[in-house]
């Protein structure tokens, strides 16, 4: 299984089209980063106006902590079509190149060549995690510095100090992690049934924006079966930034407010995951390889 | 002798159409086995489910004696395949899709090993050479040289002479009985080119609709007796009725307006010719071809309906 895996990652970090997702990444980040730091002070200013009335903001709110927050926040909306490019493509790639049949010929059993390939997609999305973790969180923190993060939502404002966030941001991380591979497996689930990469990266992506579209929306309807979407938890990660409070209503540092709510969401996650690759390697277990 | 490929009853359907009907036959060791047919007889299909690319709807296939269900992984490291066409990774040079395939089927080799590897296909001096700027002929030489990447014993090959120019084909066919003489390997090698399979097959099958038409040793479906000669001549009319007066007339299979057809003994050729040159009959030209060729051709004529091939 091992050297399965690593001859499927060999190929997946040989193609060329491998690197179109770590080179976007750069770019967006790169130009959030450039127009904070221009623009910055102006963007907290919009940002803060509200709370300025009210309180004195002292220390550096803008620094690579809050930079992380907003890359993270825009990021993770476009990543999965990046993590789609290559985990469509797993099987429906192979198909369209004729390599299939060769794979398959091999004496290597069709559930080892699947969860080999699978893998390595999850190990895929999961270093372009490492990656946006390098570039939007430690570039970030190198260059803006660290201090306190502002988490401002509608009803509520939630201030980390300096030295409770990272941790918070492995685990965020950790749990985009997961998101990730859930998008991933879903992609590698309809690259069973095509011949072209472009018929599964088109469906992920359909799928994944139709349900977080339902999920938004506050219908009544779709209440009741959101929680089953797996896009509803995949924002999951946020729920570390916001701390436990006590009897007095102060903040609890180093607490996670809701913890069983983001590890039910993480659990549903995986529990997609299972579901997807089960339901990919069952399938194409009894499929005839015509390509 | 001891049987390689054992196929028993064997039948695929998709849907309504039934591409493989109750197909049997069997390849020996050391064989080179023709696989023969038209486009869409089966061929494909049939060569697909003996490497578990298709499942069969019914049927047994028996492979090192082995049945290919319950021993598939044991029976595919003992094989190598060329299907169709040799499509390879473009992005991979011509020694690393070797590397990745030995490591696929748990072969470990050397560097030299590789390159012989190479050499034995003639594209040791493309080694570092990306897929993408092969040809035809060398991708498909390297698609031999992946089938025998981890020396298995029975080599399948799927029309290897596909889009292949002439240099190319002869190139493989020099190759197939290398791999035959040389290395003794088992040789299954399918084509629609009853000519191809003539000059390398020791046996061979011709199927049509996924059945099987007739089986057998070159020698015995190549039998010299069974030459049809077809004879143009200046003119038919006398030709004709000088064949009708002679004791060629029990030869005489078909006239029509270009040429008369005769099946008789190859040897019996020259003869005929000086004997129509002494009846002051000017000949433009003879065409010898074995019956099994016209058997072929009537099967390759689309909507034909033809009765199993009698020798």
């Amino acid at each position: 299984m091992w050297s399965l895996l690593k001859i499927e990652l060999f190929k997946v970090f040989k193609r060329p089209r491998t690197y179109i997702a770590f080179i976007a990444v750069w770019a967006i980040v790169s130009l959030i980063q450039l127009a904070i730091y221009v623009d910055g002070p102006k963007y907290m200013d919009f940002v803060l106006k509200d709370i300025k009335d009210n309180f004195d903001v002292i220390g550096n709110p803008l620094n690579g902590y809050f930079v992380c927050f907003v890359i993270l926040q825009t990021l993770l909306i476009h990543v999965p079509l990046l993590v789609a490019l290559v985990s469509a493509d797993m099987i429906a790639g192979e198909a369209n190149m004729g390599t299939l049949r060769l794979l398959i010929s091999k004496p290597v059993s069709r559930t080892k060549l699947l969860v080999s390939k699978f893998l390595a997609s999850a190990i895929y999305a999961v270093i372009l995690l490492i990656w946006i973790a390098i570039l939007g969180l430690f570039l970030s923190m190198i260059i803006f510095g660290t201090d306190g993060l502002i988490n401002a939502k509608s009803y509520e404002i939630i201030i980390l100090n300096g030295n409770d966030i990272f941790w918070r941001y492995l685990c965020a991380f950790g749990f985009a992690a997961l998101a990730l591979v859930t998008v991933s497996s879903l992609g590698f689930f309809f690259s069973i049934f095509a011949e072209n990469s472009l018929g599964p990266i088109v469906a992920t992506m359909s799928v994944i924006i139709v349900f977080t579209i339902l999920t938004t929306l506050d219908i009544p309807l779709f209440q009741s079966v959101k929680d089953y979407f797996f896009t509803s938890h995949m924002i999951g990660w946020k729920g570390f930034f916001e701390m436990k409070v006590d009897a007095d209503g102060m903040a609890i540092p180093g607490t996670i407010r809701n913890l069983p709510a983001v590890l039910r969401s993480a659990g549903i996650l995986l529990l997609h995951v299972f579901i997807f690759t089960g339901s990919a390697i069952f399938i194409f277990n009894r499929k005839d390889v015509l390509s | 002798m001891e049987s390689v490929i054992k196929v028993s009853r064997l039948t695929k359907t998709f849907r309504e159409l039934t591409a493989v009907n109750d197909l049997s036959f069997s390849v020996q060791k050391g064989d080179v086995y023709g696989f023969l047919g038209q486009n869409g007889a089966g061929k494909s299909t049939t060569i697909r489910m003996l490497l578990t690319l298709i499942q069969p709807s019914s049927g047994s296939i028996e492979v090192f004696g082995y049945d290919l269900k319950t021993h598939r992984k044991e029976i595919l490291r003992n094989t190598g395949a060329v299907i169709e066409r040799p499509d390879l990774y473009k992005y991979l040079t011509a020694y690393e899709t070797l590397q990745l395939f030995a490591k696929m089927s748990a072969v470990k080799l050397n560097k030299q090993q590789f390159m012989d590897q190479l050499e034995l296909v003639g594209l040791a001096h493309r080694a570092e050479s990306k897929v993408r700027t092969f040809s035809q002929g060398m991708k498909q030489r390297l698609g031999i040289a992946v089938a025998l990447v981890h020396n298995p014993e029975l080599i399948i090959l799927d029309e290897p002479t596909n889009g292949l120019d002439p240099q190319g084909i002869a190139d493989m066919r020099n190759l197939i009985l290398m791999l035959r003489e040389k290395m003794k390997k088992t040789v299954l090698v399918s084509s629609h080119l009853l000519s191809e399979v003539e000059q390398i097959a020791n046996r061979m099958i011709i199927i049509d609709k996924g059945k099987k038409l007739v089986e057998g040793t070159v020698t015995e479906l190549f039998h010299p007796d069974d030459t049809v000669v077809y004879i143009e001549t200046s003119d038919q009319v006398l030709c004709e009725q000088v064949i009708r007066n002679s004791s060629y007339a029990a030869k005489l299979m078909s006239v029509d307006v270009n040429g008369i057809e005769l099946k008789l003994k190859k040897e019996e050729v020259p003869a005929l010719t000086k004997w129509l040159v002494q009846q002051n009959i000017s000949i433009l030209g003879v065409h010898a071809r074995h019956s099994l060729e016209d058997y072929f051709l009537k099967i390759t004529t689309a909507n034909q309906h033809v009765e199993p091939f009698k020798n």
